[in-house]
């Protein structure tokens, strides 16, 4: 009798676990790339826990979706490659050439070509992803790095940190349009989801520069004070915006905060501490969270955006950089 | 594969580019005569003077800097410099001179600067600043000191017209004097050399040491005539004997003819500082923070070697002078000299804060690395270590503390 409901009880927890398993892959899950540990790591969003981590090339840094979420490219900096990855396999399935030392990726709205910046040779690289060849190598300034394709995948824009720059590609001819000058060191840059503004955050300069697009003029320029934290240490890096246009996050770097704006109003509305050296950010799916990846401390902080309150901090892999959401199936 | 299609891609690409560069730029001369003038590309030429030195007999010649250090520091600023300034229509070259004498570099810069050169990085000593100083007088000319780290410099000479891109002794014993004070590491033993420089080094770190309420319990000249390679066992230990105990040994050798053979014989076990075993420095191969490997690669890369504090400081110094003329666009040297010496200039340079000079004595504030030669450990100014305007400026000679004799 006794044996039995040992049984029975092991059957119950077997089962609850094989729910539990069904439930997580139901879930959303966000993808880390931890730049000294050449891993990702995968979250599980509803739990808050790391699942697992998987190899990945040498350095990886920036990260992208295709659109129907099954696969992330990634930027293997040192492996001189962007990495295909199947995510339901969690396997580097082949690679993209890419040119030397890429960084950061962005995928056109039409999801079929993907630039990369290669850091160390100041160029833009497009790529077919079809055929799996480089389309062309673009001429930027030092050190490229933010980079942002516009909604209606007419632009392209890389930041150079080193020229100090925001250059304008034409996605159709590859020419480089215009060139605008923006704070010391410029990092993310972000199309609104109208197309109209392109935000852009200088990480030494300590600004946000907003641009019109149609004029490519400055409309507004940010600057950050966090009551103790000396200003040169407040340095805007990663940028996200809300999907409905109404709100901006900019991650502060060493200041170690994120800042949210009112984009109607333009103002700075709230700073909420996270983890040490703050860089990238990405949403959930419905928006409801923001995750920021913490290079220093090497963990990931949620931010609950309703209440705006930092939720969880989890523990990833050594100096992550990189992080995706991928929706629930 | 798919490399050489890249690269061969990329070639085309770029001579494309230059054709359409200068077809446009025909376009505009053609069309546009009025505007033509005004855009007209700016090009600075920058001249690295280089005052040769007697070389130094030291027991071991492992540790000596390459000849070309400085010098490729400034190339790739250059360099970097040009990359930007083909979208701006800014132009970046650099010419060198190696000189015997001071007054053969004298020569040569007012040569130079009767051609039209007015941005001038010199390595060289204490005296040849001075007489530099003496000549820019009233002249708008940018000179950078781009290797020498002498006290009197910032503090007593009062040089006008030199700014310095090179870490100050006095920087780099303040930096490490808050690392003591971070580890609670206060009771020191300090050993110098017998020359001048040693001895000055010696005396920044007692004025550091003062600062930040360190005790220096004894202090001793290294003078034995001793082959070290054979008996620094037997040696180091009991010149490192002293009547009370210490928590770290400094050591002020310049040349470091014996600081190297320090660390792990001294007497008590205690860890070596200064010229040798934990240094300050503005930069070593070690940093990669801050973006810092990207420049540490792009300098191996050109150079098939690692980048030193005197590359390090002729890139600072031609960075400076480009970020400048980015920022102004313009090529009077009056309206640069002005920019870099104001509130606005701040310069990107790897090292996680913007850096700037300091208006009393022209001296670039920056942090400094705590390096062992392999691994970073620390950087100062210390977590904690406040300032009234700026903690950079708790490294090195305060405005306060200026004597212009």
């Amino acid at each position: 009798m006794k044996k039995n409901t040992f049984n029975m009880s092991l059957l119950l927890a077997m089962l609850l676990g094989c729910n539990a398993i069904t439930q997580a892959q139901a879930e959303e899950l966000a993808y880390v790339s931890n730049e000294k540990d050449n891993t990702i790591s995968v979250i599980n969003l509803a739990q808050h826990k790391v699942l697992r981590e998987f190899d990945v090339g040498q350095r990886p840094r920036g990260l992208v979706l295709s659109h129907d979420g099954s696969t992330a490219y990634l930027c293997a900096s040192d492996s001189d490659s962007i990495q295909i990855i199947d995510l339901v396999d969690e396997t580097v399935t082949g690679d993209l050439p890419s040119g030397e030392d890429p960084e950061t990726i962005a995928l056109h709205p039409d999801g079929k070509i993907i630039y990369t910046s290669n850091e160390d040779d100041a160029l833009l690289t497009v790529i077919d992803i079809g055929s799996r060849q480089v389309i062309t190598q673009i001429d930027v300034g030092v050190e490229p790095e933010g980079l942002a394709v516009s909604p209606d995948g007419k632009l392209v824009v890389v930041t150079s940190e080193t020229t100090n720059m925001v250059h304008w590609i034409d996605t159709e001819t590859y020419e480089n349009i215009d060139n605008s000058l923006v704070g010391a060191r410029p990092r993310s840059a972000k199309f609104s989801q109208d197309g109209k503004q392109l935000w852009v955050s200088s990480e030494i300069g300590g600004t946000l520069s907003v641009f019109d697009v149609n004029t490519r003029q400055v409309i507004h320029e940010f600057t950050f004070a966090i009551s103790g934290v000396h200003r040169d240490k407040v340095q805007p890096v990663g940028v996200e915006l809300s999907r409905d246009g109404t709100t901006a996050f900019v991650a502060l770097g060493p200041a170690n905060h994120i800042a949210i704006i009112d984009v109607a109003s333009m103002d700075i509305e709230e700073y909420l501490l996270v983890g040490r050296r703050v860089w990238q950010l990405a949403f959930n799916q419905d928006q409801s969270k923001l995750l920021t990846t913490n290079g220093v401390s090497g963990d990931v902080s949620v931010i609950d955006i309703a209440k705006r309150k930092v939720t969880h901090s989890i523990k990833v892999g050594r100096y992550p950089w990189g992080v995706v959401v991928r929706g629930a199936k | 594969m798919n490399k050489e299609i890249s690269q061969l891609i990329r070639c085309k690409i770029s001579a494309i580019k230059r054709l359409t560069w200068v077809l446009s730029t025909v376009c505009i001369l053609l069309f546009n005569g009025q505007s033509a003038a005004e855009n007209a590309p700016l090009s600075f030429e920058v001249s690295y003077l280089k005052l040769l030195k007697d070389h130094v007999a030291t027991f071991s010649n492992i540790n000596a800097l390459p000849e070309d250090s400085g010098l490729l520091g400034a190339q790739l600023a250059v360099n970097d410099a040009n990359s930007t300034g083909k979208f701006i229509g800014q132009t970046f070259t650099l010419s060198q001179f190696e000189l015997n004498a001071s007054q053969d570099l004298l020569k040569r810069i007012e040569q130079q600067f009767k051609s039209g050169v007015f941005v001038f990085l010199v390595s060289g000593d204490s005296g040849v600043f001075e007489a530099i100083d003496r000549w820019a007088k009233n002249k708008p000319v940018l000179v950078f000191n781009v290797s020498e780290p002498a006290d009197d410099m910032r503090q007593t000479l009062c040089l006008s017209s030199v700014l310095h891109t090179v870490p100050s002794y006095r920087m780099k014993s303040d930096a490490l004097a808050q690392w003591l004070v971070a580890k609670r590491l206060s009771k020191i033993l300090l050993i110098k050399g017998e020359g001048s420089t040693d001895e000055h080094i010696a005396h920044a770190f007692s004025l550091a040491a003062k600062r930040f309420g360190l005790n220096i319990i004894e202090q001793k000249v290294w003078n034995f005539n001793t082959d070290l390679r054979r008996s620094t066992q037997q040696e180091i230990p009991i010149f490192t004997q002293t009547s009370r105990p210490y928590d770290v040994v400094f050591v002020a050798d310049a040349h470091k003819d014996f600081a190297e053979f320090i660390p792990y014989n001294t007497y008590l076990p205690r860890p070596v500082i200064g010229s040798a075993g934990l240094e300050a420095l503005a930069w070593h191969r070690v940093i990669e923070q801050w973006g810092a490997a990207q420049l540490q690669s792009r300098f191996r890369k050109m150079t098939a070697r690692d980048m030193n504090e005197l590359d390090f400081s002729a890139y600072l110094a031609v960075r400076s002078i480009a970020q400048a003329a980015q920022q102004t666009d313009s090529g009077k040297p009056a309206e640069l000299i002005k920019y870099i010496h104001s509130d606005a200039f701040e310069l990107a340079a790897y090292k996680g804060r913007k850096l700037s000079f300091r208006s009393w004595n022209g001296q670039l504030r920056m942090p400094l690395a705590l390096v062992q030669p392999n691994a970073f450990v620390s950087e100062s100014p210390q977590v904690g270590m406040l300032h009234p305007t700026n903690e950079l400026d708790t490294l090195g000679f305060d405005a306060r503390e200026m004597r212009c004799k």
